[in-house]
């Protein structure tokens, strides 16, 4: 009670910041539900990201929005934007008959989980179980053990640095996934699968929509191809592969 | 009142988000479409553990030091002795551990899992340019028309 008591007289103006940012939290997913475009949605994705991570700064948790905002609104929303680039533009409308049953299951298990909401502990209670051993006795802790002033830092480098070890081996592991799909020599663009001797689909992907629209693929397609004659590009699409 | 308000606001506003999020992921036949559903959903996750984290009238949870509250408007090189001789002759080593902090052990667990987020994401994006460069599209609906007619009739050339 003490404790809501003096959060209330000083929290007012956070708790208004803090359900704007839930609005407008709302308002960019529902976009992203909406929109067709997939630029628009990429790029809302980063809004999206970045707004959370002004939220998590609200929160307390300065450093997650400092890695939310670096990673997650930048990092990833590049990743996105360049693998869009090489794959498409827009996104076909999905017909309506095909949304009921994913609708259906989201709305089912949203209602259990906002069933469950009521055995959660009270927003900000500083007795609830996560926050009431092992996170405070770092707290406790870190002055003396590791005499640093940032916690999360003793925790993540010091107390759990096995857990920050094996996420390093994990984004050494995506790299090396990523370069194993991808071509390790810079063909990413060029390579075709041929199973069994065929090709499993016709037109070459790439040639095919600057056939189609010159304009706003034509960049990426020639970087892509860079070091084959332009000519013959449109006309046999897989020509160069052999 | 309005505190009370938030308690369960709070944790449905991410439920809704992260709905969407899940939404986004079952219903769009588009892979990229699919793989940004799929980020917002699991921003959302993250948005849940960060206000589980959260302790009313915390701070973050960044120690203090010892002497910035109590000898708060003097001179620096007074304050500097102060913590030399108070501060540090005190429990906390100079830092002040009777300030309210946050939770710092989801803040630990969500920067991890973000960074590993962005690792499959990348994965993911990788592998929807490779289906591009083989199917020639990235709509689920004409992949598996793709599959169907290559698996009638062994070859779609």
């Amino acid at each position: 009670m003490a404790v809501s008591l003096n959060a209330s007289s000083v929290a007012i103006p956070t708790i208004a910041l803090d359900i704007g940012l839930m609005a407008l939290l709302v308002v960019v997913a529902f976009a992203i539900v909406r929109m067709r475009s997939l630029f628009a949605i990429v790029m809302l994705q980063g809004v999206y990201s970045l707004v959370c991570a002004a939220w998590f700064v609200s929160l307390d948790a300065v450093d997650v929005a400092f890695t939310e905002a670096a990673v997650g609104a930048g990092v990833s929303t590049v990743l996105m934007l360049a693998a869009m680039l090489l794959a498409d533009r827009k996104s076909e409308p999905v017909p309506m008959k095909r949304q009921w049953g994913p609708l259906l299951i989201v709305l089912i298990a949203g209602a259990a989980m906002i069933l469950a909401v009521g055995d959660m502990p009270n927003y900000g209670a500083a007795n609830s179980p996560a926050n009431s051993y092992v996170g405070m006795d770092y707290i406790a802790r870190t002055a003396e053990d590791i005499d640093i002033p940032n916690v999360v830092t003793a925790v993540l480098a010091s107390y759990r640095g096995y857990d920050t070890f094996g996420e390093t081996v994990v984004i050494f592991s995506a790299g090396l996934g990523v370069l194993l799909l991808l071509g390790l020599n810079g063909n990413a663009g060029r390579w075709r699968a041929k199973p069994n001797g065929h090709r499993v689909f016709r037109p070459s992907a790439p040639a095919a929509a600057v056939s189609k629209t010159s304009d706003e693929t034509k960049p990426n397609e020639t970087k892509k191809r860079r070091g084959r004659p332009r000519k013959s590009k449109a006309s046999t699409p897989d020509g160069g592969d052999k | 009142m309005f505190s009370e308000f938030l308690a369960d606001y709070n944790y449905i506003v991410v439920i809704i988000l992260m709905m969407t999020g899940l939404y986004v992921v079952f219903a769009s036949r588009n892979l990229i479409k699919k793989l940004a559903g799929l980020s917002v959903f699991q921003t959302s996750v993250f948005l849940l553990y960060i206000t589980i984290s959260k302790v009313s009238g915390g701070q973050p949870p960044i120690l203090e030091k010892a002497y910035a509250k109590d000898y708060a408007g003097l001179a620096p090189e007074t304050l500097i002795a102060a913590a030399e001789g108070a501060g540090k002759a005190a429990k906390g080593h100079g830092y002040n551990l009777d300030i309210t902090y946050s939770n710092p052990l989801p803040h630990v667990l969500i920067l991890t899992a973000i960074v590993v987020g962005v690792a499959t994401l990348a994965i993911g994006l990788s592998l929807v340019v490779r289906i591009r460069e083989v199917y020639g599209t990235i709509e689920e609906d004409q992949i598996e028309k793709a599959d169907y007619i290559y698996n009638l009739e062994g070859t779609a050339d």
